[in-house]
């Protein structure tokens, strides 16, 4: 919308503003070039010293070295995971009634979705805890995964809906008008045009839960996540392999995201192609009636 | 909000509540009343036990010796008695260990360890209090009545090393920078020199900094009382002005990066920070004494291979062992004889030759262990005493 | 044409009362139930927990002891309402500093870059934070040390004296929440200005407004929804933060977010720290629906 600014207006540069622009950008990426700097540091104690040592490659060959660090890892993969799917199965329900519907505690839920958001994670994480501990539940991974699925929850239901709020629902109605029941009408018409929100939820929920530290720190027993591995390490002294883990993640996640866009771009042009036609297509077949 | 909304807000919150009250009604229940309340009887526990091939360690981080991955120390063992160790160094705090072990123990459930090291101090008596831990049967430990130093011989928190054989030493005692600063550091008092100021680490585990403050006044802090302990605090306020920061095991972070120039420290991160770059940073005994501490031992109940955590610490109170991984540690040596090890075999002379890792008899004189919590409500009057310094 | 008959009856010919209003609550069921159960149980069970009195050996008895909140807040030993005070001071600096921060960032991507150089510059501000917030935190306490790369730069140019540390202090307990919570002021922000129509501020200024009025008059108010949803965001993650203050805090920067995390898992005070977070919660519940009337959004469940 803010493109639709003519184009003079638009060009008009202010130096300033991009010279701030990309100042704080590389604050931002500052710790990050450190981090990759000295992931490479030979490191005589096997701890990091910010003293430089050398040059080595050792800790990249060396990954699963650290006693529970791999370990941990993986079971940070394996809780976003099963909580970002879980929670995108649990919440698009959840964010269709809210988005179509409107009915007695309405409000009260979307209260409650708000608040499961806004609360900070350390008060999360404390209740939490006592009511597991009321409710003689030992911590560990289930207890992770229920508090991770139901502050993802809350995350899914916010894109959902505001995808859901952005779609015509006269395309449902349609299939309606033609015979379909509800459930196909969901899964032949609605799920594909959410898709894209789905995706953004789960991969929004994945992000959250896998660095979240202080809700998990509350709840997780004997179970050890990446991010207490890390805070746990920070205090002890990190390994250098945490930081070869971080350059990965960094770059992994680089490259997926450049490959989104470009793949998002050809989606897009291919889809631009397709409505062409589609539109020649209208164009014609109104022809006949407009005469 | 329209009235309506806020009464059905308030209705649906009274709700709630009567509905937690009735979850909550049962509170929370003591690990006294979980898991360790029966009575073991520990001969035939032995007795029954069967020899498995198989071992559980769990440890602190860079607590043995390793060389590319590998502990010479470990592979001895295998090639000596068979038994298959899974090392893991998943201990990074007393607290949150225990956190992480107790629910499984009240439970009556394995920790899926055998061996577990934890430092002296309320965790540990809280384990010993609470029946978690498995009695030693030292008719199969006579490594350990041979080789041990008097040091970890029948300490103030377990009498007669009935469930706990030391696995390192430590001490607690000064280390300054010699770079900032020149006169010799000689007295707790030091760390209240107004010339420090801003420049002054304290430890934040609160057990640490009121033994500092009790040795300061004179009092050994294994003896003290609690009216001692208020008394000690009024130092530690008056300091606080000097402080730069209460840090846990970072401390050496601080004092290596010269953001402190003086600060309590542990006599083996000293000693690495010396070789490791930072030969400048000195440790001292201040003329008060130092303290001791001891990271044990222990085998958690329910332990699936006790017989093999039995054969290890055998194993490890032996003048070889004992040398090869205290080469690595660096921290103060359980076993005495081990000195001549690393000297003659090992050659070794910077660590051989170590005070602070074979001190000798007069500074072990001057070494002071921990007060021991008689019960829940005197570790709290601990705390309420010297948190309010580090918060 | 006339295809009527061929066309399939519709399935739910006999609509009854419960037919056509259940559908929301059948989808809502799991969802909703969820959250009930292991969102808003647990708060009020924290609130339960405060109020219990015990050990963790012995165990903790319901016995409804509301002194626990006189005796933490009004006659403790440990200064809980400083850290209480100190947490909102954090958290007010740290929302001021963002949004002045952010929104001239979100203003120059909204506005001065051209439509294809949105998506990358926006994704680069997300950039860093792919990487765990621990490590990114403690790679700073390293950067700010005594003798890291910026205090040495500062005493070269002879800009600061020779007691200057930045780790320790409150401000860099604030500048660490600053850089935790770039990306969620700058998102919401960016959004709100995305929406304005460029042709209300090409009207303004048809109107002879300059530059600094349309600002003000046209382009602030109109954010208004982004910069509340940002505040909400970084105000209460900040306040209950308890890793930036134990990293890169000292003496004097002890928060209500470390009191809480102290008091569960090294004290072992359950009903301490319960009656702290209840505590919190209520406060920051309050300010937050202080701030909502304020500043006139109307209904807050709207916004999810």
């Amino acid at each position: 919308m803010a493109s639709n600014v003519s184009v003079p207006e638009q060009r008009r540069r202010s130096p300033w503003l991009a010279s701030f622009y990309w100042l704080v950008i590389f604050i931002t990426f500052v710790p990050i070039i450190v981090m990759v700097l000295y992931s490479f540091n030979n490191a005589p104690t096997s701890r990091i010293t910010f003293a430089w040592n050398g040059f080595t490659t050792y800790w990249y060959r060396n990954l699963t070295q650290v006693d529970g660090l791999s370990h941990a890892f993986v079971t940070s993969l394996e809780v976003a995971l099963i909580s970002a799917v879980v929670s995108v199965i649990v919440g698009t329900p959840l964010s269709m009634a809210l988005g179509r519907y409107r009915f007695w505690g309405k409000g009260l839920i979307s209260s409650m979705v708000f608040a499961d958001i806004a609360a900070p994670a350390i008060v999360v994480g404390a209740a939490s805890l006592s009511f597991f501990l009321s409710i003689n539940l030992d911590t560990g991974l289930l207890t992770i995964l229920i508090a991770h699925i139901a502050f993802n929850v809350a995350y899914v239901v916010v894109v959902v809906r505001a995808r859901l709020s952005g779609m015509d629902s006269s395309i449902e109605d349609a299939a309606r008008d033609l015979g379909a029941g509800p459930f196909t009408t969901f899964t032949r018409v609605t799920l594909p045009l959410l898709w894209p929100a789905l995706l953004a939820a789960g991969l929004l929920a994945f992000a959250m839960s896998i660095d979240d530290y202080v809700i998990t720190s509350f709840v997780a027993g004997s179970t050890v996540t990446f991010p207490l591995f890390v805070y746990g390490a920070a205090k002890v002294g990190l390994p250098p392999q945490v930081l070869c883990f971080g350059t990965i993640i960094f770059f992994v996640g680089l490259l997926l995201a450049l490959a989104n866009g470009v793949l998002n771009r050809r989606h897009l042009a291919a889809r631009a192609a397709t409505e062409d036609d589609a539109t020649k297509i209208v164009v014609e077949t109104k022809q006949p009636a407009a005469v | 909000m329209p009235r309506r909304e806020l009464l059905r807000t308030a209705g649906a919150g009274a709700g709630l509540l009567g509905l937690s009250s009735l979850l909550a009604a049962c509170g929370i229940v003591g690990s006294d009343a979980r898991g360790g309340a029966d009575k073991v009887d520990w001969v035939s526990y032995w007795r029954e036990q069967k020899r498995t091939g198989q071992l559980n360690f769990a440890n602190w981080p860079l607590y043995i010796d390793s060389e590319h991955g590998k502990s010479e120390s470990l592979v001895d063992f295998t090639k000596a008695t068979g038994i298959k160790v899974d090392y893991e160094a998943v201990i990074q705090g007393d607290a949150p260990f225990y956190a992480a072990i107790e629910p499984l123990l009240s439970a009556q459930e394995s920790t899926g360890y055998d061996i577990v090291v934890m430092t002296n101090g309320w965790y540990l008596t809280q384990l010993i209090n609470s029946n978690f831990l498995v009695e030693l049967d030292h008719s199969k430990l006579p490594n350990f009545a041979n080789y041990a130093s008097d040091l970890v011989k029948n300490p103030n928190y377990d009498p007669g090393n009935k469930y706990s054989v030391t696995w390192q030493t430590g001490f607690t005692g000064i280390a300054y920078n010699t770079k900032f600063i020149d006169r010799p550091i000689t007295s707790f008092n030091d760390l209240a020199d107004p010339a420090f100021k801003g420049h002054v680490g304290m430890m934040n585990d609160n057990v640490e900094l009121g033994c500092a403050a009790l040795l300061r006044m004179g009092v050994k802090p294994a003896n003290s009382t609690p009216k001692q302990w208020a008394e000690s605090t009024k130092w530690l306020e008056k300091q606080r002005e000097l402080v730069l920061g209460y840090y846990d095991q970072s401390y050496i972070q601080y004092l290596e990066n010269e953001d402190t120039w003086i600060t309590q420290a542990w006599s083996g991160d000293v000693f690495q920070a010396n070789l490791s770059g930072y030969p400048h940073l000195k440790y001292v005994v201040p003329k008060e004494g130092q303290v001791v501490w001891h990271d044990n031992m222990l085998i958690p109940r329910q332990a699936q291979n006790p017989l093999s955590a039995l054969e290890w610490m055998n194993f490890y109170y032996t003048p070889k062992i004992a040398g090869i991984v205290e080469d690595w540690v660096n921290y103060v040596c359980p076993v005495p004889k081990a000195q001549q090890y690393i000297a003659d075999v090992i050659k070794d002379p910077t660590v051989a030759n170590s005070p602070l890792v074979f001190p000798p008899a007069s500074i072990t004189a001057q070494s002071n262990p921990y007060y021991v919590y008689k019960d829940y409500d005197e570790y709290e009057t601990w705390n309420d005493t010297f948190n309010p310094i580090i918060e | 044409m006339s295809d009527t008959t061929t066309l399939a009856k519709p399935r739910n010919r006999r609509p009854s009362w419960v037919r056509r209003h259940s559908p929301p609550y059948w989808l809502s069921l799991v969802g909703g139930g969820w959250m009930l159960a292991f969102f808003l149980i647990p708060l009020v069970s924290g609130l339960i927990v405060s109020l219990e009195t015990g050990n963790p050996l012995t165990g903790y008895h319901l016995t409804w002891n509301w002194s626990i909140y006189k005796q933490l807040f009004v006659h403790s030993d440990i200064p809980y309402t400083t850290f209480f005070l100190r947490s909102l001071y954090y958290g007010a600096a740290t929302t001021i500093l963002s949004i002045l921060i952010s929104y001239p960032m979100a203003y120059y991507i909204a506005f001065k870059v051209r439509d294809r150089w949105k998506s990358p510059l926006l994704f680069l501000v997300l950039l860093s934070f792919f990487v765990s917030f621990v490590i990114r935190t403690d790679m700073w306490s390293f950067i700010l040390s005594n003798q890291g790369i910026v205090i040495t730069a500062l005493r070269k140019l002879h800009l600061v004296g020779k007691n200057f540390h930045i780790l320790g202090t409150s401000n860099a307990v604030i500048g660490g929440d600053v850089y935790n919570n770039l990306a969620f002021m700058v998102l919401p922000i960016y959004v709100a200005l995305e929406r304005i129509d460029g042709r209300i501020l090409e009207a303004a200024r048809d109107l002879y407004a300059n530059g600094r009025q349309v600002f003000l008059k046209v382009v602030l108010p109109l954010s208004r929804a982004g910069i509340f949803a940002g505040v909400l965001l970084v105000f209460i993650t900040t306040v209950g933060d308890p890793v930036v203050s134990s990293l890169l805090g000292g003496v004097g920067t002890y928060t209500i977010g470390q009191a809480i995390q102290d008091s569960y898992l090294t004290n072992q005070q359950f009903n301490v720290a319960a009656a702290l977070s209840t505590a919190l919660m209520v406060v920051l519940g309050i300010i937050m629906f202080i701030y909502a009337k304020v500043f006139g959004t109307q209904n807050i469940e709207n916004l999810v």
